[in-house]
């Protein structure tokens, strides 16, 4: 039967088929759904890992034990598991063991728009790439068999728009391969000198023996086309902008696997055609590999680097003409994402603006505290980015600015790799306050569980980290815990540590106001008699309240009564709803 | 047939997609190729979100680029605004005529524009602007506008009652079934 499937769910179809029987991840957009997906099966075992070099490490272990594996991640979560991907690049696998990996040209969700690609040439392991949800199954499968044959992990490459697209696809069933054996091999899996010095020119060989492969494989294929004064070589989603823009006129030779690619079959298509086109998203990736074999093309120079391609760009750039629409000559206000009315991080983030605090920030929907009216972050690079670089802003600063910086972190980033970086700042004694945002859920990719939430991937109740002992326990003696609805309390608790000549932890602990088992009072009253307009409330930039006419006015659909606002009114215009 | 693009624009937190999914199941019982392409993550945080829903007898690119859908449906009249350089000329646009503020005009660091709807009709489209809120709480729901505007964009297109139920029903809870159908009627004849 045909359905429509997210390519996410698609890949998780595939891993299901092809009778993966364990699924280890860390949540990232435009990832997380492959594995949310693939929990529901429940032939398969699937978790939440605390970050993605625990997931592919944990996914390695399944594969020598004998079963098929897997673990997805977005692209910059492949820099947290770039180190163990690298040495299972020489190791091998028992079972198969594939790892998917989800690009986000455009940055719809992400702090930079990195070329997983790389990796897939760096660390000498093959990469799938669909375009669509019925490759994604397809691929998916196709990457076990692969995985087994050559001994080898396998990348299987997403974008935002293969994974958040659905498309038409048809399931087959589940075939679940008998368990491996596992058997003691230390040439194999003991990666020290000397077993790695041998292990390493097994792995040219297998790349040989991919190439060799990639030269007859059906994944990468020639769309014949009439008109042979262009032949355009492209994948994944941008093969569908070429095939939008331009039909089946010209040969198009579709790379379902980008490493390692072939080189005949490149060379023979180049052949074919007057003119030899690269269409692909970010980085010269395909076209970089045509240029050393000594090729011309034509692909960067035409194609940006930077963000999505769309079938107008192909179009406009191999010469067509592109219909444009009606435009409105009025400027019209961006609507940027903006924290949700009862979101507890905004109140703490109004108390380190009062204080005018430098904040260095993390990854998370608490990254919204950079935006007006709030615009109390200074930072925000990478997961755990704020713990570890707040111990080096500390130790550079002098006794003048002492104790005027702070980080603030997720419960879940902070779980992640922000817990190392609290290490350190214990072990080389920094005076410095780290803010745990704890919301209790990891919030931004869509309220996926993790280790401080008491419950697993499945919903089912498990052992819960109690922040405050971890805490404890890596040598912060100074942990306290502050309610963010209560701004006073916020400021005093902030106050008092950063004037304390030690490390500190404070956790702002409140769920988010989006959680299913939050309940809320109810919308807060707004009384115009008394509202002076002031503005004092405007402050926080909650999306419920806005001023008409002067006097304050309360959004009941989207207030919850957090109180917060309240807090703020010096006039007692704002209060508890009826 | 050539392929057909409606574009479904709103605020995150809308029920935008619950619309795309209800297109897209009419649209594949139909057999037709589909493509519904949408964006999750940061954007959702009441920012402004886009669903693409292509059909056809091929479809390729999962995206509607500019000047090439056929109707635009917005759940709210800046959104709609924002995205008619994507509508073909001649296109549609039905547009919910609720105002939502964006922050930038929560703060006064804008202006919400006056008067969109007269603006957008002397384009070069076709403006179909109705109150889908207050028609979506005459069904019994401010939550059923997704429904409002489905059985609005019903009239424009050539699909069966039968279709639309068989749509609906896949779609929605079942103990909120007949609350959407009454809003999908209201929409259809309003």
């Amino acid at each position: 039967m045909k359905t429509l499937m997210l390519g996410n769910e698609a890949v998780a179809r595939g891993l299901y088929e092809a009778g993966c029987s364990f699924v280890s991840s860390y949540p990232g957009t435009p990832s997380t759904e492959i594995t949310e997906c693939v929990a529901k099966y429940e032939e398969v075992y699937a978790e939440w890992a605390p970050n993605e070099k625990v997931a592919l490490e944990a996914a390695f272990g399944a594969s020598l034990r004998g079963k098929r594996s897997f673990c997805a991640m977005k692209h910059v979560g492949l820099n947290v598991a770039a180190d163990p991907l690298f040495t299972i690049s020489y190791t091998g696998v028992n079972a198969g063991l594939v790892i998917g990996v989800a690009d986000d040209a455009g940055m719809h969700s992400s702090q930079n728009e990195q070329d997983s690609r790389h990796y897939a040439r760096a660390s000498k392991i093959p990469m799938l790439e669909p375009s669509d949800s019925a490759e994604a199954i397809a691929f998916a499968k196709l990457a076990y068999e692969l995985s087994e044959e050559y001994d080898t992990a396998v990348l299987i490459k997403m974008c935002t728009r293969v994974s958040h697209s659905q498309s038409v696809v048809e399931t087959g069933e589940r075939v679940l391969p008998a368990q491996r054996p596992y058997e003691k091999n230390p040439g194999k899996y003991i990666m020290m000198p000397a077993n790695a010095k041998k292990r390493h020119p097994d792995v040219e060989e297998r790349t040989k023996a991919l190439t060799a492969w990639a030269e007859k494989a059906e994944i990468n294929r020639i769309d014949p086309g009439q008109d042979t004064s262009m032949g355009i070589i492209t994948s994944s989603t941008c093969y569908q902008y070429v095939k939008e823009a331009l039909g089946d006129t010209c040969p198009v030779l579709k790379l379902g696997m980008i490493w390692p690619m072939p080189e005949q079959k490149i060379r023979d298509f180049a052949a074919s055609v007057d003119k030899l086109v690269v269409v692909e998203e970010l980085d010269s990736f395909i076209e970089t590999h045509c240029r050393n074999l000594g090729l011309s093309v034509a692909g960067k120079e035409l194609f940006t680097e930077i963000g999505e391609l769309g079938q107008n760009l192909v179009k406009e750039k191999l010469g067509e003409r592109v219909q444009s629409g009606a435009v409105l000559a009025e400027d019209i206000p961006a609507r940027p994402p903006v924290m949700c009315a009862g979101c507890p991080h905004r109140s703490l983030f109004y108390v380190l603006k009062k204080l005018n605090l430098t904040v260095l920030g993390d990854i998370g929907c608490y990254t919204l505290g950079a935006v007006a009216p709030l615009n109390a972050i200074d930072t925000t690079i990478c997961m755990g980015a704020s713990v570890s670089g707040l111990h080096g802003f500390v130790k550079a600063g002098d006794e003048e600015n002492a104790g005027r910086t702070v980080a603030v972190i997720g419960d879940s980033t902070f779980i992640h790799s922000g817990v190392t970086g609290l290490i350190n700042i214990a072990y080389n004694d920094s005076n410095s306050t780290v803010i745990i945002l704890d919301n209790s859920i990891t919030g931004m990719t869509g309220h996926q569980q993790n280790p401080t939430t008491g419950f697993n991937l499945k919903g089912d109740p498990c052992t819960k980290i109690d922040l405050e002992s971890l805490c404890r326990a890596v040598g912060v003696r100074r942990v306290r815990v502050v309610d963010p609805y209560d701004m006073d309390a916020c400021q005093a608790a902030i106050q008092e540590e950063l004037a304390a000549k030690e490390p500190s932890v404070i956790i702002s602990r409140r769920p988010c106001a989006l959680l299913k088992y939050v309940k809320h009072p109810g919308p807060i009253c707004a009384d115009p008699e008394k509202c002076k307009g002031c503005k004092a409330c405007m402050n926080i930039g909650c999306p419920a309240i806005s001023m008409e006419e002067g006097k304050v006015k309360i959004d009941t659909t989207l207030c919850v009564g957090c109180g917060v606002c309240e807090q703020l009114c010096k006039f007692g215009a704002l209060g508890a709803g009826k | 047939m050539e392929t057909k693009n409606i574009m479904i624009v709103g605020v995150g937190g809308q029920g935008t997609l619950l619309a795309s999914k209800l297109l897209g199941r009419l649209l594949l019982t139909k057999g037709f190729d589909v493509k519904v392409s949408e964006v999750h993550g940061m954007s959702q945080r009441g920012g402004s979100v886009v669903t693409y829903v292509r059909w056809g007898d091929r479809v390729c690119s999962p995206i509607i680029d500019k000047g090439q859908a056929d109707c635009i449906l917005s759940f709210e009249l800046l959104e709609a605004a924002r995205y008619t350089e994507y509508l073909k000329p001649g296109g549609r646009i039905i547009v919910n005529s609720q105002q939502i503020n964006p922050m930038p005009v929560i703060a006064g660091a804008a202006v919400y524009p006056e008067k969109l709807v007269e603006k957008l009709s002397a384009l070069e489209i076709n403006v179909d602007a109705l109150d889908a809120l207050s028609l979506a709480e005459e069904a019994g729901s401010s939550k059923a506008v997704n429904l409002v505007l489905m059985g609005r964009l019903a009239k424009h297109f050539d699909f069966t009652d039968e279709e639309w139920m068989d749509a609906i029903e896949h779609s929605v809870p079942p103990k909120f079934l007949e609350l959407n159908r009454k809003a999908f009627e209201l929409g259809r004849s309003a």
